[in-house]
């Protein structure tokens, strides 16, 4: 019995199914970056033969092949400017959106963790404002704050606030009975057991929220852009401007740096939690063990 | 833990001047759910005495001590705790995971207010004592689970406590950490003499540790032996090969095979 089971193991690992088979040998790095730059190619030949092979010359605009947006959107220095600066403010907002949507939803979490009363009273709209579609708010906001920076951090507010209430409020009730008993047992107030004990419980969940929030919050000012002209562009507005002018180069540069920045958000906010979390907590799929 | 979720208590655990450490007087417990969990406890715990209680799963052991600590309220008799301090060894190390070892057995004294230095000193004294030394900046995710033990006994040590209740603490342990925990324990008791109530599953870890073993029934628990064990303290590991030892297992045994309808799990 154990014989035969081991010689299936044995089989079954000596199958190139998955991984090992055709990079081994080569460096880590190598290895994990070949996948990806495959893809990569894959995209850019799909690309290229949609710009010159399926469209007609007068309609390639419509997709426009690499090296040209390169040359118009980021090698030419007054659209290379202007989209910086775009792309700056929309940073600006989308963090500051992000500060105070986390400040709210963290304070509003642990109220609602300290009584259920108020949970109840809280959480339906919490997921109401979920589940209001932002962008049906949007003029309304412009109507009262405004077009400019004001309305676009409250827009980013407005998007990313549920996650954060919804992650930090499940890592505030995620704590073990047991871990719950160890601080009644002795004598724990109220602020020493959501200090010591919820608050830390919660710190991965909370980060989880937070990463996901920081990609909403990108969203949100890029969206707020679009609606609110006023003031300086954001890279939201460049995009609307591209697009009604047909400058479909700097179009897919300003599409290009809008991704780059939410990326670049999301993976910092992931290797922030991986900092503070990660020696003790899964978060990210670290181990938390071997470290 | 609300006390209105479970049926009115009938008297609350009090505090008394009274020698005992720990007394039980006809102490009931009956869960909301109806189940009858204990039946007419009586029990006494002195000072300088470690009790072990084995009986059948299910039996009400862990709500024994659930009552002794105050966690739960009894709905018929009276819990007596001495005026003494009470500290609580759960099944589980429950040791916060972003604490490392220094600061999950200061826990207990920053939430008794102890000064800060004081506390400090008093922790890293004792995670000597219980054979950590070197690992006080780790953190438990990073420790066996016999290390995670030992902090959790370290925890429960720093508060000095007079009453000391422990609920099956190595049952997850393998048998030689679990043997050589209760080398170590018994050790402790020897030189501190504080009042001890053990819940195990395992009969000879109950005779190894204790000055008394208390053999429970079936639910609703009731106590249906109490056995006085001889030894002196301290115990020699190889106490456990000797004859004496033995007659003094199968006496708890044949209580537990009598009275405990044999499921001892
Ligand atoms: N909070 C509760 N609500 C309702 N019933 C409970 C509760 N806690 C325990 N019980 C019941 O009381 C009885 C005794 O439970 P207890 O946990 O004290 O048993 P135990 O002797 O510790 O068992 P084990 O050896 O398996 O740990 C069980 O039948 C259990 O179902
Ligand atoms: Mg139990």
């Amino acid at each position: 019995m154990s014989l035969s089971l081991t010689k299936a193991f044995r089989t079954a690992g000596s199958t190139p199914a998955k991984g090992p088979g055709v990079l081994a040998g080569a460096p880590r790095l190598v290895r994990l970056a070949i996948p990806p730059f495959v893809t990569l190619a894959v995209i850019l030949g799909i690309w290229l033969t949609i710009t010159y092979v399926i469209l007609a010359p007068e309609r390639r605009f419509l997709m426009p092949p690499p090296h040209e947006i390169a040359k118009v959107g980021f090698l030419d220095p007054a659209n290379r400017a202007q989209m910086l600066s775009a792309l700056l403010l929309s940073t600006q907002v989308a963090m500051v959106g992000l500060v105070i949507a986390t400040v709210i939803g963290v304070s509003v979490a642990v109220v609602m963790s300290q009584a259920r009363a108020i949970e109840r009273a809280l959480y339906p709209y919490a997921v109401v404002l979920q589940t209001i579609p932002i962008l049906a708010l949007v003029p309304l906001i412009g109507f009262w704050f405004e077009f400019g920076f004001t309305s676009r951090v409250i827009v980013c507010v407005l998007i990313a606030l549920f996650p954060l209430i919804a992650n930090t409020l499940f890592g505030l009730q995620s704590v073990d009975a047991a871990h719950h008993d160890l601080f009644t047992l002795h004598g724990a107030s109220r602020w020493e057991r959501l200090v010591k004990l919820q608050f830390p419980a919660a710190l991965p969940a909370l980060f989880t929220g937070l990463r996901i929030a920081a990609g909403l919050s990108v969203i949100g000012a890029v969206v707020g852009d679009m609606f609110f002209m006023q003031g300086q562009p954001g890279i939201g507005t460049l995009l609307d401007l591209y697009r009604s002018r047909l400058q479909s180069e700097q179009l897919f540069a300003a599409i290009f740096l809008s991704s780059l920045l939410g990326i670049v958000v999301f993976s910092a906010f992931g290797l922030l939690g991986r900092l503070v979390v990660g020696s003790w907590s899964t978060f990210g799929g670290g181990s938390g063990r071997e470290r | 833990m609300s006390a209105s979720a479970e049926a009115v208590p009938a008297t609350a655990a009090a505090r008394s001047t009274s020698p005992s450490a720990l007394r039980f007087e006809g102490v009931s417990k009956r869960f909301s759910t109806g189940t009858l969990a204990l039946d007419a406890i009586d029990l006494t715990v002195d000072a300088g005495e470690f009790v072990s209680v084995v009986g059948p799963s299910g039996c009400g052991k862990s709500t024994l001590l659930r009552l002794a600590s105050g966690l739960s309220q009894a709905t018929a008799g009276a819990v007596v705790t001495g005026d003494v301090r009470v500290s609580y060894v759960f099944q589980d190390p429950t040791l916060l995971p972003w604490r490392t070892v220094l600061g999950n057995v200061e826990l207990v004294g920053e939430l008794a207010k102890l000064p800060r230095s004081e506390r400090r000193e008093k922790a890293l004294r004792i995670i000597k004592l219980v054979g950590l030394e070197g690992f006080e900046r780790q953190r438990p995710g990073q420790l066996s689970g016999g290390m995670q033990m030992r902090v959790s006994l370290a925890r429960a040590l720093l508060l000095d406590p007079g009453l000391f209740l422990f609920d099956e603490p190595f049952g997850a342990l393998d048998e030689m950490t679990r043997e050589r925990l209760g080398d170590e324990l018994q050790q402790l008791f020897h030189s501190r003499r504080f009042a001890g109530l053990f819940i195990t599953h395992s009969v000879a870890e109950a005779v190894f540790l204790s000055t008394r073993v208390v053999v429970m029934s079936a639910r609703p628990g009731q106590i249906v032996a109490d056995v006085e064990i001889p030894f002196d303290y301290p115990r020699s590991t190889e106490l456990r090969f000797t004859p004496e030892f033995a007659k003094m297992t199968g006496v708890v045994s044949a209580a537990l095979r009598r009275k405990g309808k044999g499921e001892l799990t």
